[in-house]
Order: C-alpha cells, then structure tokens, then sequence
C-alpha cells in the first residue's frame, strides 16, 4: 500500500484545531494560549528542519556526521531537561546532570541495541540510529526532567524534614532516601504507563509508522516491542543517575543540605 | 527559686564536654562556651538573634568557622552522622515523616527502660501504635525529646522544648531532662524564653547577643 502524501492544507486543517484549543485556553483564562501557538510553530519549523537534516544525513552516512547530530540532539535534550524544572541546580551542574544522566543511558543502549541485537552494518547507519536515539531521548528526557523536578521541588519543600533526618545521625543517603525514591518513581511512571496501555489503548507513533508505510505488522509490532523496551530500560537507567548525581550535588561532605545550589526559576 | 537541678541531682565533676571557640556562621560570632559533663547551661536571647543558628552550626548542619570539640576531640575527627549522634539538637518544630510514631524510633525501643521513657513524659504504651495526625502539637514535642535521645548523645542542645507544653507536661519534661543528663554524665544547652525555667533548671544562664554570649548571674 502506497503512503497518502499529506499536503499543505491537510496539515493546516489540523492546525486548525490547535488554533481551537488555543482559543478555548484564553476563555478559560489558562494562560496557555500563546504557549500552544508558539510551542507548534517551534514543533512544526523543527520537523521541517530535522527532514530536511536527514535527508542529507542518509545521503552521507559518516560517523562524524551521525556523532554530530547525536551530539546536537543530546545537548538539545539537556536544555529541555533544565527549562521544565520550577527549581532547579544552578549553575553548569544543572546542566551537566541532566545531559549527562541522558548520555549515559539513552547513548549506551542505543549502542547495545545497534550492535548486539539489531546488528545493522555498519552500527551506525543513520536510518537506524538517529531514530532509536531520537526515540530514546525523547523518553529518557521527560523521565528525567520530571524526576529532576519533584526532587528539587521536594527538598525546598521538605528541607527541614531532612535536616531533623540529619539530627538523628543520618547519613544524606538515609536522610534523602523517601524524596529520591519518590523522585525515581515520578520520572518512571509515564514509561510504566505506556506500556501498559500500549497495543489495548494506544497504538505506539513509531509501529503506526511503519505500518502507514507498508510494513507488515507483525514486523512493526516486533519493532515496537524493542523500543519499548529500550525506552523503559533507558528511561529507568537515566532517572536513577540523574537522581543519584543530584543528590550528590546537593549535600556536601558534611552531610549538610546545601539548598544554595538550586535556583527558583519559573518558565 | 528552686534550682532543680542542684536541689535533685548533685554536682560530680567540671570535666569539660563541649568546647565551642571562636565559632562564626552567617554574619553572626564569635561565640566561645564550654557545656561541662552534667552541666545544664540556659542559653536566652531576644527573637531572631540566632539562637537556633547557633545550635544548627553546633550540630554542624549550617557551614562554620572556628573550634568544635566534644571531650577534647575535634569535630574534623567525627564524620558528620557521628557527631550529630554525639551532639544532638531538639528542634522546636519537630517534624515527622512517617505516619506511624512507632516508624520513627530506629533503635530498640521494646526494653524495659524505653518504655519507661515514654512513661516519664505521660506516654502509655500504644503510643507507639499511635498515627502522627493523631498526635497534639504537646505530643509531638514530647515524643520528638524521646526520639533525640535514642542514640544517648553527649551533649544535647534543646530549642524550646516546652514551648507548647502545659505547667504539668513541662515539669515532667524537666524532671526527664535532667534525669538524663545525670544518667549519662551529658550536658544540656536549654534555649528558652522563659527566664524563670532557665533558673530553675540551669547552672549558668548565657544571654545571646549578635557577636557574644554574656554571662547572666542566675
């Protein structure tokens, strides 16, 4: 079955209902309504670009090339991290954790994944690896963000519960320990969610994909099932480093709780 | 005014406990004291001159300058949860993390001599069993004493510990205070409002100032 080529209008009869719902947020006075509109346009001026990207990466498929764009995507995804956070570390720390948190688990099972079970020649083949990747930071992005979010936003809230920990001859990790397993948690749901909801409620963006472009769809399912479990795998490997590099951070040798290092910030 | 503390329990010995020299935090010292073994220092001061700073940079929870020593031995000598262990603090707020009381009570507290504990500050037994939305603010305070002392420190720092207690509960709080203190040979630094208790409990009264602690004749 041939793919239906989507045209101009059928994408600006869709934006309609943004446009919509952009309306209905200043009725309703949430305050969104230029959040919707500049948001999609941002979403819709990214897409156009990263096609128009991969168009030429496919042609060249170096591995300078794929690390490049891997990088930019990583860096991207560590920018995303820190905005979504209401308090959050200041300085190049906040920044470091978050990437660094992604880098570790997004990029190592990409790279598993590339090498072990896909086993595509050479690993890096740009039509594999920039997907799996952009899927993977996708995902490990908002687990991690919104782990990071709740810790940072649980210890200005509950500081002087873990001081009192302290008091008692805690250590940090004793005394951190509800808020940092809470903050896991919070970062795993969604992935949790999505697979439990995958296939009976929703059907997966990239196994609808492949199935609008002709694959058949045990093969698509096949597919979906792999990234789903990389995703949670790399999801889970990523809350847990960024939580446990922002605990770190936010204590000192002393075990004393150093709240100076976040910032309040509001998007 | 009866001194209760001399009046119950005699003095043993002046062997120093806790020397505190030249201690700076935030913009406020240089304070230097010393709490003596069995000695119960009263430490006053008006609203807001860092009284609980100070007991937050003793437990050193807040950063510090100066010496900090626990019977001779420097605190860069302890790590942290061990000096907190030997050097405690009973904030005047106590929060509680877990709804069951019993939850926050990590050492055995099945004994004999703990439940006489809960017992001497007007517990009954199933305290333990107890929810924390169940417990008064009274109650918290009494209980939170209780949690502090289970790992016996040294030398213990309360911040008001009668604040939101009755003349009935603060007498018997009093009374288990300077019970401990005698027991374990610990030294106690009060911080209190109240002049009247701060005589009545203590051997010195320390009258807070922003850069010194004055000496009050009790």
């Amino acid at each position: 079955m041939d793919v239906i080529s989507l045209s101009a209008l059928d994408l600006g009869i869709a934006a309609m209902f943004v446009c919509v719902l952009s309306l209905l947020s200043l009725l309703l006075s949430l305050g969104l309504e230029w959040k919707i509109l500049i948001f999609s346009c941002r979403m819709t001026v990214q897409l156009l670009l990263i096609g128009v990207v991969l168009r030429f990466l496919f042609a060249d498929s170096s591995l300078v090339m794929v690390a490049l764009m891997s990088m930019i995507m990583l860096l991207a995804a560590g920018r995303e991290v820190l905005a979504r956070q209401n308090i959050r570390l200041k300085g190049v720390a906040g920044y470091v954790i978050g990437t660094g948190a992604m880098f570790i688990s997004s990029f190592s099972v990409s790279f598993l994944a590339l090498v072990v079970i896909i086993g595509v020649e050479p690993w890096y083949t740009p039509q594999y690896a920039i997907p799996l990747l952009g899927m993977l930071l996708g995902n490990t992005m908002t687990g991690v963000s919104l782990a990071l979010d709740r810790m940072t936003d649980q210890f200005h809230k509950e500081r002087f519960v873990v001081e009192q920990r302290l008091l008692l001859g805690q250590t940090w990790q004793e005394a951190s320990s509800d808020i940092r397993r809470d903050s896991m948690r919070t970062g795993m749901v969604p992935i949790i969610n999505s697979m439990a909801a995958a296939g009976l409620v929703s059907l997966p963006g990239m196994m609808t994909g492949q199935i609008l472009g002709g694959t058949p769809p045990i093969e698509a399912v096949k597919y979906q099932i792999l990234i789903m479990f990389l995703i949670a795998s790399g999801t889970g490997f990523g809350v847990i480093s960024a939580i446990w590099m922002a605990g770190y951070r936010l204590f000192d040798k002393r075990h004393r709780l150093c709240l100076e290092y976040l910032t309040s910030y509001n998007r | 005014m009866v001194r209760l503390s001399q009046s119950i329990f005699p003095r043993q010995n002046n062997c120093c406990r806790l020397r505190v020299e030249n201690l700076r935090f935030l913009v406020n010292g240089p304070y230097s004291f010393v709490l003596k073994e069995e000695e119960c220092v009263g430490l006053s001061g008006r609203s807001g001159i860092g009284k609980t700073q100070l007991l937050r940079a003793v437990t050193d929870l807040i950063p510090h300058t100066g010496q900090l020593l626990l019977d001779g031995v420097s605190i860069g000598s302890f790590s942290a949860p061990m000096w907190r262990s030997r050097v405690t603090m009973i904030p005047a707020e106590p929060l509680w993390w877990y709804n069951s009381v019993g939850d926050h009570f990590s050492t055995d507290i099945s004994t004999e001599s703990s439940r006489e504990k809960f017992a001497a500050v007007g517990f009954a037994e199933d305290i333990l069993q107890w929810q924390v939305s169940r417990l008064s603010t009274g109650e918290k305070q009494r209980l939170a004493l209780i949690r502090g002392l289970c790992n016996s420190p040294s030398v213990v720092l309360l911040d008001e510990p009668c604040s939101s207690l009755d003349g009935y509960h603060t007498t018997l709080v009093e009374t288990f205070v300077l019970d401990y203190l005698h027991r374990n040979k610990a030294s106690l630094l009060w911080v209190s409002h109240d002049l009247d208790q701060l005589q009545r409990l203590s051997d010195r009264v320390l009258c807070m100032e922003k850069n010194a602690l004055i000496e009050k004749t009790v």
